[in-house]
């Protein structure tokens, strides 16, 4: 059994095997690999006897739910209204340039996806962007690479 | 109703300490069902998500139901562009939320409670379960019988509609569902359920703590109590305020605005906007006077100064709503669409400004025929925005 069997068994076993633990399992398996490949779907779908079609057909609905492979790090940069208007595209500019890859790329070592997101409830201290689950608020370009420069030092 | 010179009135309940919440527990589990059902009809609480039903109505139909099982969801999916109040709510006042909810629990007789959190606050979700497990050892100690766990979201904005959250919490996709039967007596897993927004379950904190008369002695007529904005876009002062219901918007973008304020967004991407020449004439709360619709407060006000293109505001609502968009629906999955394609070849001249009337009779469809709130709100902004920027939209 290789660690995403083992790891979709122990989510089974501390939510249940009913169909309104699906998403909790899925979000399980998205927060240790950063996505939900094809194989761990089927996998899910074996664990709570149902069809993998289902499985697929719930994950893909949730835009936090990546079915694509996805870097260790996932930064989500909010392009809604009060964010566009404190200059986001900026920050997106300046992002990409600093990492060479554009919006919804991965960079070559796998370390980094960069990802646009609609309204994370910042509005008030906009631009903001969040890396995995952590928050960063009040971005210019020049906060945002110091925050970036941070992450490429960081190990996974 | 007429307009009233009414000055804005900043109130300071919601997030005043949480510290009595125990008290307040045990004194209201005390009291009898349909006396705590009544203060709430009393008191005129209108819930805050932005739909404005009537909050003691609710607890009294899934009270009614005849079910054995029941439950209680605190509606966290705080999506809409311009909101960011609930936030703040837990992070602070997390208490006072566990309290409403389990009164609500005890009122309804359901013993199982859930917070369904989006996934963008997942930051919240450790401090938020130490709030739960002291909360919730201080119920057994007292001899109460309520579970609560937190149901995270990922990031789909159509999740905050309360049928939509409850497909998702059952495992699927997020679609809303047919209404009737409403979720008071067929929500969760089938059974009647009592979904609230999470100011609302702290408005009823408040009323709890000093009594109807003091809730419904604020705001005016049809909008009683308090209400949390969250203020945003061209304003020195962005953050969150609670004010009293009723105030015109002249009187907000007095203090709000930056001097240059030309147009505000009321109620988020889903809400309207309304140009200078009728802050005058608008209210804030749930009769407004703009163009015979009620304005729908879910708390988001996004100031725009004349800086501000409205051609790029209505782009990114629709580009918004046809992202979010679940599209089980046609109205709503084909509408979207067709008005952002459709606003895009009128700039770019490629249709004659005509072509707006034709889109502006689209969103109307859209808002007779779409499922749920969010393919019946798009016209909301689209048509107030084509409708006073026209020329914006074409030139």
């Amino acid at each position: 059994m290789n660690s995403t069997q083992t790891l979709i068994k122990d989510l089974a076993r501390q939510y249940g095997r009913d169909r309104r633990n699906l998403l909790p399992i899925i979000q399980g398996v998205v927060e240790q690999e950063n996505y939900i490949s094809e194989f761990a779907m089927i996998e899910i779908a074996k664990e709570l006897n149902m069809p993998a079609s289902d499985v697929f057909g719930t994950a893909s609905f949730y835009s936090f739910l990546e079915h694509r492979k996805m870097g260790f790090y996932v930064i989500r940069v909010c392009k809604t209204i009060a964010c566009a208007m404190k200059g986001t595209n900026q920050i997106m500019h300046a992002i990409e340039d600093m990492l060479k890859v554009k919006i919804g790329e991965t960079t070559p070592d796998g370390k980094f996806t960069v990802l646009q997101t609609n309204c994370l409830g910042w509005c008030h201290k906009a631009p903001a962007m969040l890396i995995n689950d952590e928050v960063f608020t009040d971005l210019s370009p020049e906060r945002v690479r110091e925050i970036l420069g941070e992450y490429m030092r960081k190990n996974r | 109703m007429s307009v009233t010179t009414y000055q804005l009135k900043r109130v300071d309940l919601i997030f005043k300490n949480e510290n009595d919440w125990k008290q307040i527990l045990s004194k209201t589990l005390k009291r009898k069902k349909e006396d705590i059902i009544n203060s709430l009809i009393s008191s005129e609480l209108k819930g805050r998500g932005g739909a404005g039903f009537p909050t003691g109505m609710k607890w009294k139909l899934t009270s009614e139901a005849k079910e054995e099982t029941k439950y209680v969801i605190c509606n966290a999916d705080e999506g809409e562009p311009g909101t960011f109040k609930d936030r703040e709510i837990l992070t602070q006042v997390p208490h006072k939320v566990l309290t409403a909810m389990a009164i609500c629990a005890y009122v309804t007789g359901a013993s199982e409670g859930y917070i369904y959190l989006r996934g963008e606050y997942k930051f919240l979700q450790k401090s938020l379960y130490n709030a739960i497990g002291e909360f919730e050892r201080y119920c057994e100690e007292i001899g109460f019988h309520f579970r609560i766990a937190i149901f995270m979201g990922s990031g789909a904005y159509i999740c905050g509609e309360e049928t939509a959250l409850m497909e998702s919490m059952e495992g699927r996709r997020g679609e809303p569902r047919n209404k009737p039967p409403f979720p008071t007596d067929s929500g969760y897993l089938g059974k009647p359920t009592v979904v609230n927004n999470v100011e609302t379950l702290v408005h009823t904190y408040t009323i709890f703590k000093y009594g109807a008369k003091k809730f419904r002695d604020l705001g005016v007529q049809y909008s009683r109590g308090t209400k949390l904005f969250s203020i945003s876009g061209d304003t020195p002062i962005p953050g969150i305020y609670e004010l009293e219901l009723g105030m015109t918007l002249s009187d907000f973008v007095e203090e709000f605005g930056d001097g240059d304020t030309k147009a505000v967004q009321v109620g988020g991407a889903s809400g309207f906007l309304v140009p200078r020449k009728r802050f005058a004439e608008t209210q804030i709360g749930f009769q407004g006077k703009l163009t015979g619709v009620s304005l729908p407060t879910g708390g988001s006000m996004m100031l725009f100064n004349s800086s501000r293109s409205m051609f790029n505001v209505l782009n990114n609502y629709l580009d918004f709503f046809e992202e979010e968009s679940c599209g089980q629906c046609t109205p709503c999955r084909v509408g979207c669409q067709q008005l952002l394609k459709g606003i895009h070849a009128v700039k770019r001249g490629d249709k004659p400004a005509v072509y707006l009337n034709k889109l502006l009779k689209l969103s109307e469809n859209m808002q007779y025929t779409a499922k749920c709130g969010l393919g019946q709100s798009v016209g909301n902004s689209f048509a107030s925005i084509v409708e006073n920027f026209r020329e914006e939209m074409i030139f």
